[in-house]
């Protein structure tokens, strides 16, 4: 894309940093409320995150420090079928989604029995709606003939899915560029203005105005934010992904760690959705990822790896998102978090939502979310 | 896993190298001689590279087949295999860093740690995307040449023979002398290269013996009643109902022209083989007037990464006789640095070989403006396949890079150009000059894929295998914390 | 699998000969070379379908590049026929679509 910025665009309501997963989210989020839409990107080697995900769409587990952060994801994960509907009959693009639930593999028993403590324990915390079932090892033998003899067993989440991100990505794009948003490959932002009555994002010597600013570059957002008077605590955590060749279809189910996509492709992650990160040097961190993938499906043992990705993860200190409007500068949003995929649903409804019109979302407190908790 | 086992006797080495063509051959016997210790790793099970392939055990009778220039390689193998060096055959370099190494042989993975790595990988054929290139009975002038090499195996006649480059040449005679019936030789060169590739004529003139080559081998042709055309354009490649190769087409002097044939060999000349060095962030910039990318190395075949060296086609296409003195200058640099040698010794004894390289490379402008690849092979028409693997079309790239698609990794996510087995060797090229056609900018700023390991494709139980024993159960046990 | 396709074998040095089944066929092939070149001197192929289109295919640049000549060597798929050397009593399949995860499952 080589347009360029042009100077003095006053007719755009909002310029949206970054053309990942989230940007593009709240980017189609705001055209839903017919806003006049511009998303500044870097380019080709910079949406790390949005290329390198694994494409879950996935519930359980997540926010067990965090009742809210559990809701929003429910929340999102719920509103993914109409998401996708909107754009396969926009654009074409069959993105592949599938909810008909995931599981959680546990090799050993103690393991399956610290699962299953912590996931009974946010059904508590949510009045009992909390749906998940622990499944030992014939229970998920039955479900999934293909797994491994050693594994102890699984937790089942009715409410998981998967995407393919890739596919996703393109829709968005599309969608996107549709419905007359401005896509914009022009180098990082490196400076946000405040002006009267809006903002001038500046990238390297081209610049453009508009009213709000939605701040979605991952990590780049750690530099832009103090210039509209916010805050971005992140810190990059590489997650690696291991993609295998095209095998027949054996597995239906997405798993935290080992996946299957519609092409067939095998992908095996250190389940960044869900899971922390692992530090090292590649190949022992790929060896590992590979290690548990082989114990779990031993039919992978011969199957060959194509490619691996290394992703850099955006993490906050508690891994949580940041949604905040700046105090000092109304108008310019922060919006950083790292599931992009799973979140794309929320991004694009209540959260583009509330950036638009102010109105908080009913099914989750947004203050939680706010970037001050960092700061006490 | 860290220590080599059984299969290889050696996890440290002063100087790693990959690839046992001619550059990492005579790399390796000179720093092995200023007393390095050194480790030679290749994917065959015996050294020569591609040019040398088999050399030491040539499978055809007939030695005037192939001709001198290949059995020129039989010392050069000779001396490699009886120096003191650890040669590493049927092995694949799956991954690289700074210091060390994965590679995989019989089915195991090793590590390899050095102090310094060459890269001596050499080049492949340039992709040659035209309509039906993917038929059964389509092949490259170099597989040819490989199988005449290795097997004394000749392709199924009738054949025909197409593209542009001194490869073209070569292998129809190759093939001529092995009494094999050439039913056309179709020259794709566009007849604008001629004009260009004169005002390159002050070094072809140096370059005489090069020259001399050339005009034999046509001479060699005509003799043979090759028909030999030239100014070819609209190749295309039909397929019968079995899905096999059973006749071309094409366009010459404005007409349409059939021939039926069972083998289509074709040719667009060479490029580096940048896998490697892209792995591992070795600084590459395109060459406009090769149209391919080369990493940055200096004149002593340093890169921009420490300690890593390149000698050979990998580090830019100058030919056999170019990597033997690329090899031998880099193993003379590598000592130095070793503290091996001094600095003067090392100019002193450089200054012939590089002299003499320079002489070698006097042909190469005149070379590359003549066989400069005709657009339509470089930026193909829309129907062509552009991937093999994930079967991606020219159009389909064009119209993602005309949608606001950034560059090939984007474009790679969009289409999955890219990312079936080859890992992009074969569309790399190709989609980097669509987008920069499309989006109207230099091929330099479209850029390159990301290359990650593994280069090679290893099997998950390989890898796993490298993973400590108690490693899954712990990590998973972390990450069940965590979850 | 027409024999007419077959590629032709020049004089050559003497080499043992290696006896390898193809689909379920015996050939013979020359001690050394790879299985690729051994199904193309005996004019069989193509020798897989793609995974994408079904498409055929066959080797191509037989040095372990374009990954076109993946065929299933000894009950192990997506073995590169160009890289993979020959050796007796050898098992090779020509694959159709995407391979079975498993060995031997075909």
């Amino acid at each position: 894309m080589s347009a360029a910025l042009t100077p003095g665009h006053s007719d755009v309501d909002a310029t949206v940093v970054g053309g990942g997963l989230v940007g593009l989210a709240i980017a189609l989020g705001l055209q839903d409320q017919g806003r006049r839409v511009v998303i500044v990107d870097e380019g080709d080697i910079a949406l790390r995150a949005s290329r390198g995900n694994f494409g879950l769409v996935w519930v359980q587990g997540k926010g067990d420090t965090c009742a809210d952060y559990a809701r929003l994801t429910r929340l999102s994960a719920r509103q993914w079928r109409a998401f996708a509907d909107d754009l396969t009959d926009a654009t074409g693009i069959d993105i592949q989604l599938s909810q008909i639930g995931g599981l959680y593999i546990c090799l050993s028993d103690d393991e399956l029995q610290q699962r299953q403590q912590m996931l009974a324990s946010m059904r508590l915390e949510h009045n009992d709606d909390y749906p998940f079932e622990l499944l030992d090892h014939t229970a998920l033998k039955a479900k999934v003939p293909a797994i491994g003899p050693t594994v102890a067993g699984a937790t089942w989440g009715p409410e998981d899915g998967h995407v393919n991100p890739l596919l996703l990505l393109r829709a968005m794009v599309e969608r996107f560029l549709q419905r007359q948003g401005q896509l914009l490959t022009c180098g990082p932002v490196t400076r946000i203005e405040p002006i009267t009555g809006g903002f001038r994002v500046h990238a390297g010597k081209q610049w453009n105005e508009s009213t709000k600013v939605v701040l979605a570059a991952g990590l780049g957002n750690k530099t832009l934010a103090p210039q509209v008077g916010l805050s971005a605590p992140l810190q990059p955590n590489r997650g690696q992904v291991l993609i295998a060749e095209r095998v027949r279809h054996f597995l239906d189910y997405p798993t935290g760690h080992v996946r299957q996509t519609g092409e067939g492709t095998i992908q095996c992650g250190d389940s960044k959705e869900d899971v922390g990160f692992d530090c090292g040097t590649t190949t022992d961190v790929l060896a590992t990822i590979a290690a548990r993938a082989v114990r779990m499906f031993p039919l992978l043992e011969q199957v060959r790896l194509v490619r691996s990705w290394g992703a850099l993860r955006v993490m906050t200190p508690d891994g949580y998102p940041i949604y905040q409007q700046s105090e000092q500068y109304p108008g310019a949003y922060l919006v950083t978090c790292h599931s992009g995929v799973t979140l794309a649903a929320a991004h694009a409804g209540p959260i583009a939502a509330w950036i638009d019109s102010g109105q908080h979302p009913d099914d989750f407190a947004l203050e939680t979310f706010h970037g001050q908790r960092f700061s006490v | 896993m860290t220590r080599a086992d059984s299969n290889t006797s050696t996890d440290y080495v002063d100087l790693a190298i990959i690839g046992s063509g001619p550059a990492g051959m005579a790399a390796a016997i000179d720093a092995a001689e200023l007393g390095l210790r050194v480790a030679v790793i290749d994917e065959q099970p015996l050294p020569g590279g591609q040019i040398y392939r088999q050399v030491s055990q040539p499978a055809l009778q007939d030695r005037s087949v192939l001709g001198p220039d290949y059995y020129y390689g039989e010392s050069l193998v000779k001396q490699f295999s009886t120096a003191a060096i650890e040669r590493i055959g049927n092995a694949s370099v799956w991954e690289a860093s700074a210091n060390h190494l994965c590679l995989t042989r019989d089915g195991r993975s090793h590590q390899l740690h050095f102090k310094t790595l060459l890269l001596a990988t050499g080049a492949q054929e340039r992709p040659v995307p035209f309509p039906g290139w993917t038929t059964p009975g389509v092949m490259t002038c170099g597989a040819a040449q490989i199988m005449l090499k290795s097997s004394g195996l000749a392709p199924a006649e009738p054949v025909v023979i197409a593209g542009s480059g001194p490869l073209l040449l070569l292998v129809a005679c190759q093939l001529l002398r092995a009494g094999i019936r050439i039913e056309a030789l179709l020259e794709t060169t566009p007849a604008a290269n001629y004009r260009d590739a004169l005002k390159a004529l002050a070094g072809a003139v140096s370059g005489w013996r090069y020259l001399l080559k050339g005009a034999r081998l046509m001479a060699e042709l005509k003799r043979g009643g090759v028909n030999r055309r030239s100014g070819i354009t609209n190749l295309r490649a039909l397929a019968d109902n079995q899905g096999k190769l059973d006749r071309i087409s094409y366009h010459h002097r404005g007409r349409e022209h059939q021939l039926a044939c069972r083998t289509l060999l074709v040719h667009q000349g060479v490029v580096p083989n940048v896998q490697l060095s892209r792995a591992l962030g070795i600084d590459h910039h395109w060459d406009e007037l090769q149209q391919c990318w080369r990493p940055g190395i200096d004149r002593w075949g340093a890169s921009s990464t420490a300690n890593i060296f390149m000698a050979g086609d990998g580090g830019g296409i100058g030919g056999a006789l170019v990597a033997e003195l690329q090899g031998r200058i880099a193993a003379l640099a590598i000592a130095a640095q070793r503290k091996q040698l001094s600095d003067s010794e090392r100019d002193a004894r450089a200054a012939p070989l590089q002299r003499e390289l320079e002489r070698q490379l006097a042909i190469r402008p005149f070379l590359d403006r003549l066989y400069r690849p005709a657009p339509a092979f470089l930026r193909p028409a829309d129907e062509t396949l552009v991937c093999r693997c994930e079967e991606v079309t020219a159009g389909e790239i064009r119209r993602i890079a005309r949608e606001g698609c950034a560059g090939p990794n984007q474009a790679k996510a969009f289409s999955r150009a890219g990312m079936g087995p080859c890992q992009g060797r074969l569309c790399g090229l190709t989609v980097s000059q669509l987008m920069a056609e499309a989006r109207e900018v230099p091929v330099s700023e479209v850029g390159y894929y990301r290359i990650r390991s593994p280069i090679k494709p290893i099997t998950l139980g390989e890898l796993a295998a490298m993973a400590a024993p108690t490693n899954p159960v712990k990590a998973a046990r972390k990450s069940a914390q965590k979850g | 699998m027409a024999s007419d396709s077959a590629f032709k074998r020049l004089p050559a040095n003497p080499a043992a000969v290696v006896n390898i089944w193809v689909e379920g066929q015996p050939i013979t092939a020359r001690a050394g070379e790879s299985v690729a070149a051994a199904v193309l001197a005996a004019g069989l192929g193509p020798t897989r379908t793609t995974p994408v289109s079904a498409a055929p295919r066959a080797p191509y640049c037989m040095m372990g590049v374009c990954f076109e000549c993946l065929m299933e060597i000894d009950g192990q798929p997506n073995s590169q026929g160009c890289m993979t050397q020959v050796s007796e009593g050898m098992q090779v399949r020509f694959q159709q679509g995407a391979r079975e995860p498993l060995e031997n499952a075909s």
